[in-house]
């Protein structure tokens, strides 16, 4: 899976989650929490959906390593490896 | 012969709008049974119906936006003889109008006027009134018997109670003006101003220590897979249920001047929605989960919260309320209560703080919790037991 795919999951994904969010206007630095404010609840439904996607374990601690786009890719890039 | 009404589904509710039926005439129904969708300021309700028998006619149509009270169905009880007068009902107007529905304008001279429906005179020495009316004389304080009628055949109507209780606030206009969002802020905002009008609000405070609380969960969740996890959130509902359940005086109603301690815990989580807006649907029996059915439940509540997919018993039978601040954020609230209950739960955002243990100041992650109580029910001394109660459970969270 590139690293094309992987952001276009992220991104589906986070529109299943929150279907208010335009996932074009979604910038590489927005925060899942600051910025496009999901809560706990939120970022548990899309850390699931990404499990059950991609087959990557995120553990709670590995939480900050999605908390944006341009960190997420590399990191499940790498859980993908 | 029962009359279904259009429920209250909470202290900001005026009126719904029927999305859709989901029985019809002929169709057997009984207790929880959900028979209809209807659209509130607060998405859309699923409607259930709290008696058995068969639905013999359905009075409201899809579209209609009706008041509170409002008949929706006539229901035959198991084994009632349908009344004699069989002819198949004719579709007719609906009696109770809409709390500012314009009267009906006579017709032009060239249509025909629609014969105006025939009102039943009511039995000598009762006051015949909507049900919307009746609702609201009752909210008002206003004696029907003083009140005169402007509806058809002198039937009193919602504008001629409020007409008659001119100190009272008039509801709001119930054509939507705005967005859907704005009609849930002045909905929201209508029923917090009538609660702080209404409920002398008792306040008390205490920050606790939930270290071992987050590190349980960290360990916990640590080798499980997300469907498995475990929020903190769960554990404060968890903790806020048993407490409850504990000092009874604040799990229940205000109604007519009187407090109803409820048997069940049904605490009303308070669900912010994406852009704005909140509703607070109860976990109804909250009391007798364990942590992971809290959890499962919470997950449940707040994904059909959102999909605008709740239950008329989960807008109305809450008994108590949580509004937790997240994990980020603001450390304390006190939060307006949530009529007819007489207690809100306000927990702030979990922050890092010195803290004394064991004669050594160490940090330690602490949240404040903030218990708003209806004073006409509870005073400080039984507040702080459930605050101690509150404590002593999130203090040990492998017992929960």
């Amino acid at each position: 899976m590139t690293d094309e795919d992987i952001r276009a999951v992220y991104l589906a994904e986070l529109a299943n989650v929150a279907p208010d969010i335009d996932p074009d206007t979604v910038g590489p630095n927005d925060h899942l929490q600051d910025d496009l404010e999901l809560d706990s609840m939120d970022v548990l439904n899309f850390v699931t959906a990404l499990h059950e996607k991609l087959g990557v374990d995120i553990p709670e601690a590995d939480y900050p390593s999605i908390a944006t786009l341009e960190k997420a890719v590399p990191y499940l890039a790498s859980k993908m490896g | 012969m029962g009359i279904f009404a259009m429920p209250s589904l909470g202290a900001d509710m005026e009126a719904g709008k029927l999305a859709e039926w989901l029985v019809k005439p002929g169709d057997k129904v009984k207790r929880g049974d959900i028979v209809a969708v209807v659209e509130t300021q607060k998405g859309a309700i699923e409607i259930e119906i709290f008696e058995e028998g068969t639905i013999r006619e359905l009075k409201a149509e899809i579209g209609q936006e009706l008041p509170v009270g409002a008949p929706l169905a006539v229901v035959l009880a198991e084994g009632e003889a349908p009344p004699p007068d069989t002819a198949p009902p004719t579709p007719e107007p609906v009696a109770a109008p809409a709390p500012t529905a314009p009267a009906p304008k006579p017709a032009s001279a060239a249509a025909p006027a629609p014969p105006a429906p025939s009102p039943v005179a009511p039995p000598p020495g009762t006051v015949a009134a909507s049900p919307a009316a009746r609702v609201r004389a009752h909210e008002l304080g206003v004696d029907l018997s003083t009140v005169t009628g402007s509806g058809p055949g002198g039937v009193i109507v919602l504008q001629d109670v409020e007409g008659a209780a001119p100190s009272a606030p008039r509801p709001p206009a119930t054509k939507p003006a705005g967005s859907p969002m704005e009609e849930m802020r002045k909905a929201i905002a209508a029923a917090m101003t009538r609660s702080k009008q209404t409920i002398p609000h008792v306040y008390l405070t205490q920050t606790m220590d939930i270290q071992s609380a987050t590190d349980w969960l960290a360990a916990r969740n640590a080798d499980r897979p997300p469907t498995e996890r475990i929020l903190l959130g769960a554990v404060l509902v968890r903790a806020a249920a048993i407490a409850a359940s504990r000092v009874k005086v604040l799990n229940g109603h205000f109604a007519d001047g009187a407090f109803r301690p409820a048997e069940a815990v049904n605490p009303g989580v308070a669900v912010a929605l994406r852009g704005g807006g909140l509703v607070a649907p109860a976990l109804m029996n909250a009391a007798g989960m364990s942590l992971a059915e809290t959890m499962a439940g919470m997950r449940d509540l707040v994904t059909r919260a959102r999909a605008g997919r709740l239950r008329s018993s989960e807008m109305t039978m809450g008994t108590i309320t949580i509004s937790s601040l997240g994990e980020t954020g603001a450390e304390a609230m006190s939060g307006i209560i949530f009529p007819p209950q007489v207690a809100l739960v306000g927990i702030g955002a979990p922050q890092t703080r010195p803290w004394v243990v064991g004669g050594q100041v160490v940090p330690r992650t602490v949240i404040t919790v903030t218990v708003s109580a209806d004073h006409r029910v509870a005073d400080g001394r039984v507040t702080a037991k459930y605050l101690a109660e509150f404590e002593d459970l999130v203090s040990d969270p492998e017992a929960l």
